[in-house]
């Protein structure tokens, strides 16, 4: 059986690559240990804390849940795909200037969550980032700052009224 | 991570038939494994006894939720967050969404089926309620062709389903004949969210001149696995919504009851929380009775 490992195939952060694992190798490890992306943390390795969230075709998951199999074809963003070129993504910047990490390891978890709500709420409340973090333990309970770091990123763009007002018209 | 990924063989064959044929050809050899929520957990701390494992991930052909005039079916493999996504889940099947909504967080509704909560079959899963106070029917495929049961009928006993061998869980019909009841659901667990049920709650009753004229009552945690009261039903049934039909239901429901003590909670702190949920169900019904 060990030496039956297929070529998966995917993208990570708009990379192509393939490797060739134990199709039930869990996601988490093929990035960390094949593909040496460490930013992605494992936490409790059975769903309940969030530390291993990446974004899956769009979908944020626990990619300590993920066998390596179902990741074939698949579109993957890890914390290492949020900066550009050198520059922070802005909710990475948000948290750096608000306090949002302490000892830093639901940090990009929290990041990957955030990003996942911003992509399709770009100007929560605090009840959606409440909600949309609820999977992500901050074992420093920092999250009141955590909170408002990804609600500055969600205003940096235009208050929501602004944006509303420009909606309207 | 103390299972052996190497331990495991895996296929991911793509298309409904390509599955069943593996099922046929050794029935009971494979588990299927949807969105991982469940076994990969188990696989994590090392105890998934399941050494050959086929992947339904990505298949199309179970991932839909079809509208139509007079029943909602559902796709085995759809997640709660498509459940969630649905317009007319959430306008004809409150109950539903809003157990969708309890699964868990975010990254695993958009992972964790429909069917995996089911076939996983725990006594506290969140989705079943809903189902069974809806007359859910299960739509159970093979390749010697399909099959359908009430889901009332589809758990047999703790973690133990009416599938056989070579059967896959197609897909869930729900009818969609309960606009007019009075329709419930309440979960109490630890806290808000992200925690399983201590005892959950759900229920629909059509009031008519006064008296119930039908009336359904599921629970989560208070058995082997999630079930109908039908005893508690039947006390129910063609009375006159009163407060003296609220002691009635409440000995009933604490006589049909067998809850255990569990790490969650203790069976008599379920059965009261229970009783207090029937209770409350009850009493928003007779709002909705107009007095004579």
């Amino acid at each position: 059986m060990s030496e039956y490992c297929p070529a998966i195939h995917f993208k990570v952060n708009g990379q192509r690559c393939a490797v060739h694992v134990p199709p039930m190798k869990r996601l988490l490890d093929v990035l960390r240990e094949d593909l040496h992306l460490t930013g992605t943390k494992e936490g409790c390795g059975e769903g309940e804390c969030g530390s291993c969230s990446v974004r899956m075709n769009g979908e944020l998951v626990n990619s300590c849940l993920v066998p390596a199999l179902q990741a074939e074809g698949a579109n993957i963003q890890t914390v290492e795909g949020l900066a550009t070129d050198g520059t922070l993504h802005p909710l990475q910047q948000a948290f750096l200037d608000c306090g949002g990490a302490q000892c830093g390891i639901c940090t990009p978890g929290m990041l990957m969550a955030a990003t996942q709500l911003l992509s399709i709420n770009a100007h929560p409340t605090l009840g959606e980032v409440r909600e949309g973090l609820a999977g992500n333990l901050c074992r420093c309970t920092g999250f009141t700052r955590i909170f408002e770091s990804v609600l500055a990123a969600g205003t940096e763009s235009g208050s929501p009224s602004t944006q509303r007002a420009a909606d309207a018209r | 991570m103390r299972g052996n990924p190497e331990a495991h063989e895996m296929l991911a064959p793509g298309n409904l038939s390509a599955v069943l044929e593996l099922l046929a050809a050794a029935p009971g050899e494979w588990t299927p494994i949807a969105g991982g929520t469940e076994l990969m957990v188990a696989h994590a701390a090392g105890r998934l006894g399941a050494r050959r494992l086929v992947s339904l991930w990505g298949i199309r052909e179970l991932r839909f939720i079809d509208s139509g005039a007079d029943t909602i079916s559902i796709g085995a493999a759809a997640t709660f967050r498509d459940l969630r996504a649905h317009a007319g889940i959430a306008a004809q099947l409150p109950l539903l969404a809003k157990a969708a909504s309890w699964i868990g967080s975010i990254a695993n509704q958009s992972r964790a089926t429909l069917g995996g909560n089911l076939v996983n079959g725990s006594p506290a899963a969140d989705s079943s309620p809903a189902l069974l106070v809806y007359d859910a029917e299960i739509e159970l495929m093979s390749l010697r062709g399909s099959r359908r049961i009430p889901y009332s009928s589809f758990h047999t006993g703790y973690k133990r389903n009416a599938m056989k061998a070579d059967e896959l869980l197609f897909a869930v019909h729900i009818p969609l004949r309960f606009a007019r009841h009075r329709q419930y659901l309440r979960k109490v667990g630890t806290r808000r969210a992200m925690a399983i049920s201590k005892v959950a709650l759900a229920a629909t009753a059509l009031v008519e001149d006064g008296a119930i004229a039908e009336v359904r009552v599921a629970a989560a945690s208070m058995a082997p696995f999630p079930a109908r009261l039908f005893q508690t039903e039947s006390a129910l049934l063609g009375r006159t919504v009163e407060s003296s039909l609220i002691d009635a239901a409440r000995e009933a429901l604490l006589a049909e009851a067998q809850p255990i003590d569990d790490i969650r909670s203790t069976a008599e702190y379920r059965k009261r929380v229970a009783a207090n949920l029937l209770e409350e169900f009850l009493k928003e019904l007779r709002r909705e009775v107009p007095l004579k």
